[in-house]
């Protein structure tokens, strides 16, 4: 039976992973994946309390909850498009795509 | 309009003129003002506007003239100028005959002056300027015989001294102008300062500056006999120095060094008989003092006979003119101090007319030949017509030939200074008439006469342009005219017009003119029958003398010369009156400048120097302080600050990812202590 310690756990894990890669690598494509996973980390936290609230009180309890999840992967996604965008042209300008080299306005 | 109210309107006129008389002299310095303040922008036209306010001047003269005539006694205008404690200042003017009849003179010099200067100076260097001081020249001489009170005629008399100092050093480029000007004015000024004296002595003694309210005083006998001769004395001494009197006439043969218009209106025409007209517009004064007025004619006796004796030998075209005008300025101021006011005035006029046409002549003469040394001329007469008959007629004038002007006003001095009962001074005054008329035909035959002695200067003469020759024309006019108003033929008109502007309140009841009254009335007919043929006779010797030495050539000039060597020797340098003064106060004052030039440099620049130094010292020390505890706080500081900046700099990476560490450290860490502080 997976109940609600599991989610969280597995929220945890993923959000980990996911800082752990946002800072330790440079490629700016992986650092947008990883954004990616720690946001989809929440989202599940968000399901999850969600289920939790719903399972406990009225299905009414739940909207909230999984209304954030769908707004956060709106935005999600819309990120990804316009990060994407900027990588594309800063290595198309510059051939560069790690972003401890892209140090343009360090005095 | 009806010719009725044509008339009436007419007759207001002349005293709306005489109560705002102040406009004669305002134009010519609003002309000063303008060519002052609109230099460059005017160019040659400055002297368009200069003569527009001369001619303006001249028009309101003459209608002041023929205004005073019709009403008939003096007019005065002005008011209150300045309180000073108890005293109350006025300022005024006043037309009387005396000061109509030298607005007349001055605008009319003045004017013929101005067109001349046209062609004359044209092309100078600084036209403007000439033409500006000309014009406040004018302003200062029509104000000064407008003045009713000492005060503006001082300030007229002063400003007139400074453009006389402008005009004669205007080319001061050259050593001898500049000299000049500046002994021209440092001699005046020696009898500025007594007249000024004399002016504060009669101030205190009366409360007053009005000139007619003095008189009047010193008339009703409120002033001791010692104060008014005292007054009067300094007073003359202001008129010596601007007349050019012994013992301060030096100034003005030097004066010749201005250009030679300015020669006939300031130093010839106008401004040195200021000197005159200051005697005579304070007659009132001077004719208490018995002593006061021999003292005006014996300076004024000696000093024509002393000045013509050097006109004789000069070789200047324009140094004989001006011995010649020391000459008759000394007898006006002989006719003066014997009594005959009326001579001495009438004199002062004439002279104006033939001696300003004179001197112009002379420019015309320069201007054809380049050179004002006569023995460098001779024969001009073919070549310049004009200027030869014009000046024909200022030397019959100067030299007293009927009926030109110079003979009846010489003939009323000559007549008031027999009827004085001095005849030292008489005959000295006949002999100064044979040398002016000896010297004036010696004149005319080398420059005018004979064959050209310059062949060059010759070739090159030509008469001068119309400008120059239009105001000779009617100045030559007025010297054969102008004696006319003052003479036998029109009942001494002049005379009994000075009269009857009661020029003089208390001159008619002292008898005026005693002695020009004696001479015209019933007994006066035989001094006059003795005196004329006298004058004329001088005259005609003088011009034979002159005639035989330099047209005929009866005497070699050479062996002339070698017989009179001593007196020659002494009127060629001017009877050592310059090097004198140069030994007695030009060389102690440059020597006493000297000393105190050394003083100067040793002492006071030595107190100064040693100040400066101990200043110095002390901003060194300060300095070194400055230097180094000073800055070194403030250095220190800095240096602290860049040094703390560059170990903060390190934590500012620019990688986004280390800034995220810190961002996830952070949150982690209040996470903790959120936990460690609600459990």
């Amino acid at each position: 039976m997976i109940d609600l310690h599991h989610a969280i756990v597995l929220g945890v894990l993923l959000f980990a992973v996911g800082l752990y890669g946002a800072l330790r690598t440079t490629n700016a494509v992986r650092i947008l994946m990883c954004i990616e996973l720690m946001l989809n980390a929440v989202n599940l936290n968000f399901v999850s309390f969600a289920r939790l609230a719903a399972v406990s009180g009225t299905a009414q309890a739940a909207v909230p909850g999984q209304v954030f999840a769908i707004f956060v992967m709106t935005v999600a996604a819309a990120e990804v498009a316009v990060g994407l965008a900027i990588i594309l042209q800063i290595v198309r300008q510059r051939g560069v795509v790690h972003i401890d080299r892209i140090n343009l306005l360090k005095g | 309009m009806t010719l009725l109210e044509k008339t009436m309107a007419a007759a207001a006129l002349p005293p709306a003129l005489l109560e705002n008389i102040w406009l004669v002299p305002a134009l010519p310095l609003a002309s000063w003002v303008v060519i002052t303040f609109f230099n460059r922008r005017l160019g040659e036209r400055a002297a368009h506007v200069g003569t527009a306010a001369v001619l303006g001047s001249l028009v309101l003269a003459v209608a002041a003239f023929v205004g005073l005539l019709r009403i008939g006694h003096p007019v005065s205008s002005g008011g209150h100028w300045l309180t000073l404690g108890p005293v109350e200042l006025r300022m005024g003017f006043t037309v009387d005959s005396l000061g109509a009849v030298m607005l007349l003179v001055v605008s009319i010099v003045s004017a013929a002056v101005h067109v001349y200067s046209v062609g004359y100076m044209h092309g100078d260097r600084r036209y403007q300027r000439y033409f500006g001081t000309l014009s406040l020249f004018t302003s200062a001489m029509l104000a000064l015989v407008l003045a009713d009170n000492f005060l503006l005629l001082l300030i007229s008399w002063e400003v007139m001294g400074l453009c006389s100092y402008l005009l004669i050093g205007h080319w001061f480029e050259q050593a001898w102008p500049r000299m000049a000007s500046m002994k021209a004015f440092m001699t005046t000024r020696v009898g500025d300062v007594a007249m000024m004296i004399g002016i504060w002595l009669l101030f205190t003694q009366t409360g007053t500056f009005n000139i007619a309210d003095i008189t009047r005083s010193a008339a009703e006998g409120h002033l001791g006999p010692a104060v008014i001769t005292i007054a009067a004395v300094l007073l003359f001494a202001g008129a010596v120095g601007k007349s050019a009197q012994f013992p301060l006439h030096v100034w003005l043969p030097d004066a010749m060094a201005g250009p030679t218009p300015v020669s006939a209106l300031i130093h010839a025409a106008t401004m040195v008989a200021a000197g005159v007209y200051l005697v005579a517009r304070s007659y009132g004064i001077f004719m208490h003092s018995a002593e006061a007025m021999l003292t005006v004619a014996v300076i004024g006796g000696f000093t024509a006979l002393f000045a013509a004796t050097i006109a004789t030998v000069m070789t200047d075209f324009k140094k004989v003119l001006a011995y010649s005008t020391v000459s008759q300025l000394g007898y006006m101021m002989l006719g003066l101090g014997v009594g005959g006011f009326v001579a001495g005035v009438f004199h002062l006029v004439t002279h104006a007319f033939f001696k300003a046409l004179l001197f112009l002549t002379s420019g015309s003469v320069s201007h054809a030949v380049g050179t004002f040394e006569i023995h460098e001329m001779g024969g001009l007469a073919r070549k310049m017509k004009v200027t030869f008959w014009t000046f024909l007629a200022g030397a019959a004038a100067l030299a007293g030939i009927p009926p030109l002007a110079g003979f009846w006003s010489k003939d009323e001095i000559l007549l008031a200074v027999f009827g004085s009962g001095y005849h030292v001074l008489f005959w000295m005054a006949v002999a100064t008439a044979f040398l002016t008329a000896y010297y004036m035909t010696r004149l005319t035959c080398l420059v005018f006469l004979g064959r050209p002695r310059d062949r060059h200067r010759y070739e090159h003469a030509h008469e001068s342009p119309l400008s120059m020759t239009g105001p000779l024309v009617v100045l030559g006019a007025l010297a054969v005219v102008a004696g006319l108003p003052g003479s036998a033929w029109m009942g001494h008109w002049l005379g009994h017009f000075l009269d009857f502007g009661h020029t003089l309140p208390g001159l008619s009841a002292a008898g005026h003119d005693a002695a020009a009254h004696a001479a015209h009335g019933a007994a006066g007919h035989g001094a006059a029958a003795l005196v004329m043929p006298i004058a004329i006779g001088s005259a005609v010797l003088g011009i034979l003398v002159g005639y035989a030495v330099y047209g005929l050539r009866l005497v070699r000039r050479e062996s002339l010369i070698r017989a009179f060597r001593p007196i020659y020797t002494l009127f060629k340098n001017k009877y050592y009156v310059d090097e004198l003064y140069q030994v007695v106060f030009v060389r102690p004052s440059v020597r006493l400048a000297e000393m105190c030039g050394i003083f100067d440099n040793r002492v006071i620049d030595g107190l100064v120097n040693g100040v400066g130094a101990v200043t110095v010292e002390t901003s060194a020390a300060a300095g070194e302080f400055d230097n180094i505890v000073i800055d070194g706080a403030v250095n220190g500081l800095a240096d602290g600050t860049v040094a703390a900046g560059r170990q903060l700099r390190r934590a500012h990476t620019g990688q986004v990812q280390s800034y995220m560490v810190a961002l996830y450290a952070g949150a982690a860490v209040s996470l903790l202590a959120l936990l460690w502080f609600l459990l």
